[in-house]
């Protein structure tokens, strides 16, 4: 299955040895896997990456499909709301590559990409580097912490999680929330759009009320949106706040969530837990910074970021960069029209991206795309609200299909089910 | 059984015989990959939501036209299916039909089990053939997941769904069943391996 472990061990020493003796290790490296036939490297083991791994070597199982991921297991960010609220174990967020690797024979290197060589076709990794024919980048989000005064990258989110990257920052959010006393302040900051997650900080606002609500009822949440107003669902959350938490628009002192908009966090002060928008600073006991964002890393070192210098541009059918000829770039990363930056959204273009990939390396022309979006959000631990579209690809842009798609009509119990069987269900797509 | 070979054969465009082919890059599979996110992958569901793959097309196509246009009540579905024209619909369909239908594993309790077997023997099998593995019309229900099949008859007993006059009188008509007749029903099906 996977890689060759002994050789991969070998190397690993190898480039230990290197290191100790003093000589640069920039590679020249060795390729670690000599390229036979055709392949595709997959860059990134997340809701994009391991779908595009997936669905290559279904398509076309005469393609040799390597992934490079990082990390042993994948946590997921959607359901980890639910986990900072309590309801849910970061466990059952979490899957491994041993059943995806093994059922389809995609070759695993867990190592760090440093660059991508586009002219050589080569990817640059801790471990040494890969060729490819064509590469697939999804490397998720990284963060624009420099646009806040006083945030340190590495200190900050350690006393003030941003939780915005699931696993060890969830609990560190859950855990703040538990050790808070009642009656205590929760600050929490969304950032500008777009950000990985549109509703994402408003369903995080309603979990963080449910705890407060049955833990800490004297407690609040405090909330300040640099937009100008909720970015996704609004009318469902306003009115679910206002139905479960006492939220009254008009009356921020008034019930557990104070939400104020076009209030946008421009410094912090990590250590007297106070954050400040330009017009009044706030203390508090808890503070969640979801701090503004920009693509992966990967993203910058393989030079595919647009002159926005924030994300990725492609082209709409084949998720090809515009930058980097024979790169791909699907997910949070990638600029895809009036798609949102979510983990449906993720899954939808991998398998876009990965039958056009296929059809390329065939040399057939790609096919026109057709995606789904489907986001659940909690309200409460029994009520959900949902957004969905269909997009396809009209004269180069995708576009959201007409007269289709849209918001519940309410809140509701049956999309709590059905929310859990999304979950249930796009991990399992991801990890088998 | 022939005329649905040839809706199918027609419906689809193209037809997939095998599936060697299942999986090889084409518009259909370019428009059924996307629902896998929440059906699984090849419609075979790892919870909660109904298993699509290896049920009829008949069968998907109509209830997508019936999510379309209201008359099967939806939490998503009606606003995903009117996004899809007829013939994309029956592209889907022919997709999700030519897979393997997987019966979804868990757990069931034996005395419901039984009970549920004797309903379906004496009201249900005379058109949810095959201990509800096929039917006339009707979808798949032989291991479906619990959560769906509970999600579905409360849909047809609140009268939300509208059920063939057929099985309302077997469901709600004389000797109406019980809800504790309803739960050895999922029991049974779900207990289908």
């Amino acid at each position: 299955m996977s890689i060759d472990r002994r050789s991969f061990i070998k190397l690993l020493g190898a480039s230990a040895g290197i290191g100790l003796a003093g000589v640069p290790m920039i590679s020249v490296a060795n390729e670690i896997m000599p390229k036979k036939g055709r392949r595709v490297v997959v860059i990134g083991g997340g809701y994009g990456g391991t779908i595009a791994a997936k669905y290559i070597r279904m398509s076309d199982p005469s393609i040799e499909v390597v992934l490079v991921e990082q990390n042993k297991d994948f946590v997921s960010c959607p359901f980890s709301n639910l986990v900072i609220a309590g309801l849910r174990d970061l466990k059952e967020n979490t899957i491994s590559y041993e059943k995806l690797t093994a059922n389809h024979g995609i070759k695993l290197v867990h190592a760090e990409v440093t660059s991508i060589d586009v002219g050589a076709k080569k990817v640059v990794t801790s471990a040494g580097t890969i060729s490819y024919d064509r590469a697939v980048l999804s490397p998720g989000i990284s963060f624009r912490f420099d646009e806040i005064e006083g945030y340190d990258e590495k200190t900050t989110p350690e006393v003030i999680p941003h939780a915005w990257k699931a696993g060890p920052q969830t609990l560190l959010l859950r855990d703040q929330l538990r050790a808070m006393k009642d009656g205590g302040v929760v600050a929490m900051t969304v950032p500008q759009s777009p950000f990985r997650c549109p509703p994402g900080p408003y369903e995080r606002i309603s979990m963080i009320a449910h705890y407060l609500k049955h833990n800490k009822p004297n407690s609040k949440i405090v909330v300040w949106d640099a937009n100008e107003k909720i970015a996704s669902k609004e009318g469902l959350f306003k009115k679910g706040w206002a139905k479960h938490y006492g939220y009254d628009a008009k009356d921020a002192s008034k019930g557990l969530i104070a939400y104020h908009s076009n209030s946008k966090i421009v410094k912090v002060d990590a250590k007297g837990k106070e954050i400040d928008n330009g017009v009044e600073a706030l203390k508090a006991d808890v503070i969640n910074i979801i701090p503004p964002q920009k693509a992966g890393h990967i993203a910058f070192h393989a030079g595919v970021v647009g002159e926005d210098k924030k994300w990725c541009p492609v082209d709409q059918i084949t998720f090809e960069s515009k930058l980097a000829p024979g790169v791909h770039v699907i997910g949070d990363s990638c600029m895809a029209g009036p798609m949102p930056k979510s983990g449906y959204a993720a899954n939808s273009q991998a398998k876009v991206c990965a039958l056009n990939v296929v059809q390329l390396l065939n040399d057939k022309a790609p096919i026109d795309p057709s995606h789904v979006n489907v986001c659940y959000s909690y309200i409460t631990d029994k009520e959900a609200v949902s957004v969905s579209a269909v997009y396809k690809v009209a004269e180069g842009k995708t576009i959201s299909v007409p007269n289709s798609g849209g918001v519940s009509p309410d809140l509701s119990e049956l999309e709590a089910v059905y929310a859990k069987g999304w979950i249930k269900n796009i991990l399992t797509e991801m990890s088998s | 059984m022939r005329l649905k070979l040839i809706v199918a054969l027609f419906a689809g465009g193209v037809a997939i015989s095998s599936s060697a082919f299942a999986h090889e890059p084409s518009h259909t599979a370019m428009l059924s990959n996307t629902c896998n996110g929440c059906h699984g992958t090849d419609g075979a569901s790892a919870g909660f939501n109904p298993t699509v793959g290896g049920t009829p097309q008949t069968y998907i196509i109509d209830q997508m036209k019936k999510f379309k246009s209201g008359e099967r009540p939806s939490t998503i579905m009606g606003r995903l299916a009117k996004a899809y024209s007829d013939d994309e619909i029956a592209a889907i369909a022919s997709y999700y039909s030519t897979h393997k239908y997987v019966l979804a594993k868990q757990e069931t309790d034996p005395a419901k089990v039984a009970r549920g077997k004797e309903i379906h023997k004496e009201r249900c099998e005379k058109c949810h053939e095959d201990n509800g593995r096929s039917g006339d019309d009707g979808g798949t229900i032989a291991g479906q997941w619990k959560d769906y099949l509970k999600i579905t008859f409360q849909e047809f007993r609140e009268k939300k769904r509208e059920m063939p006059k057929k099985m309302a009188a077997k469901i709600a008509g004389e000797g109406p069943l019980s809800d504790a007749d309803i739960d050895a029903l999922i029991d049974f099906y779900a207990s289908q391996k």
